[in-house]
């Protein structure tokens, strides 16, 4: 209930402020937000298990963005930027459908 | 998140022993009715931080790129407004072009009525007496010894020189010969013309062909033999230059007005 909350506050928050990204943070932040897509979904999932866990929420969320950002860094520092976001944002999708796909069982039981 | 090590105690701290629920239906929908236990206040505070950097994204990205993400149809639609608009554009240029070259025409046309006007004025000018003139002549010096030369005999050589085509006539360097010139003899034995008090010897200056003048006054009976016959002595000399810088006031007629052309 107070999550769906928090995602719609964040939500209203951007489409009020209309804040522009910062130069530095704009090849990372699709990324990050993928990345934490990823978090949010598994720890749906592990909710629906019966085994969500605030703490390992916030340290898989945060590490999660930090990781993804860190590889796009590393990337453009090697020069291989675009093909290493690429390669994330598919592991990530493919984690994404795994556990969406998991969720799906848990509400639907198919 | 998927670490199954944890147990999986997290929505039973209620105490509800007895309906404890078994199904990720269940607890999706115990969660949703009940306000949220510390994990749901952290999950929120995550979510809202989610919710605005992808919101945040997705502006920055539509913002930067309009047209990436636009379909086949807009960007055809897009590109005729465009089309259109430059056409618009180059019709408003063809436009001030023709402006431009019509009033760099009026321009033209305006200098070359000035251009004329200024001639026409330079001709009246020398014609009417009111600029100095130079050009090819000649120069007649006109010995009275015995005192017979007199107005009339100056205005028959004027009148010969007038009808050989000069254009500018002077006597004694002092008076400017124009349409309004009048001599009259005085009784002192000199010429008065137009005001001028002139004594011989006469000094008749014209502009002209200078052959054309020279032989007009040589005709017999005409202006040199009639000088002659009263005593007089006739000197023509041809020059390449006569100079007549005598000029007249501008002559402002009171009485004769343009008859009004139309």
């Amino acid at each position: 209930m107070i999550a769906g909350l928090g995602l719609l506050l964040g939500v209203l928050l951007g489409l009020v402020l209309q804040p522009t990204v910062p130069i530095w943070l704009q090849p990372y932040l699709p990324i990050a937000v993928v990345a934490a897509l990823d978090a949010v979904f598994g720890a749906l999932r592990a909710f629906l298990d019966g085994i969500f866990d605030d703490k390992v929420f916030v340290v898989s969320f945060v590490s999660n963005v930090l990781i993804a950002a860190l590889i796009v860094y590393l990337g453009d520092q090697l020069g291989v930027g675009g093909q290493l976001s690429t390669g994330v944002i598919v592991v990530l999708g493919i984690r994404i459908f795994s556990n969406v796909a998991a969720i799906r069982r848990h509400l639907f039981h198919a | 998140m998927n670490t199954p090590d944890r147990t999986p105690d997290q929505p039973s701290q209620e105490p509800r022993p007895e309906s404890r629920p078994v199904d990720g239906r269940d607890r999706l929908r115990e969660a949703l009715s009940r306000p949220g236990s510390r994990g749901q206040v952290i999950a929120a505070g995550l979510l809202a931080v989610l919710g605005f950097a992808a919101v945040v994204q997705v502006q920055s990205n539509s913002n930067d790129e309009a047209y990436v993400g636009a379909r086949q149809d807009e960007l055809i639609a897009l590109i005729n407004s465009l089309s259109l608009a430059s056409e618009r554009t180059e019709t408003e240029i063809a436009e001030l072009l023709q402006t431009r070259s019509s009033l760099r025409n009026d321009t033209e046309a305006r200098r070359t009525v000035l251009e004329q006007a200024r001639q026409q004025a330079d001709e009246l000018g020398i014609l009417g007496g009111t600029l100095p003139a130079v050009g090819p002549g000649i120069r007649v010096t006109v010995r009275d010894p015995s005192g017979g030369v007199g107005s009339n005999h100056l205005i028959n050589g004027i009148q010969e020189l007038r009808d050989a085509g000069a254009e500018v006539i002077e006597l004694n360097d002092t008076v400017r010969v124009v349409a309004q010139t009048a001599l009259r003899d005085t009784a002192s034995g000199g010429v008065l013309v137009d005001g001028e008090q002139i004594e011989a010897p006469y000094v008749i200056e014209a502009i002209g062909a200078p052959h054309d003048l020279e032989t007009a006054l040589g005709f017999s009976r005409g202006f040199t033999d009639e000088v002659e016959g009263v005593g007089g002595r006739v000197r023509i000399e041809q020059l390449d230059s006569v100079e007549v810088a005598t000029v007249r006031e501008v002559f402002s007629p009171e009485y004769a007005e343009p008859v009004p052309t139309e």
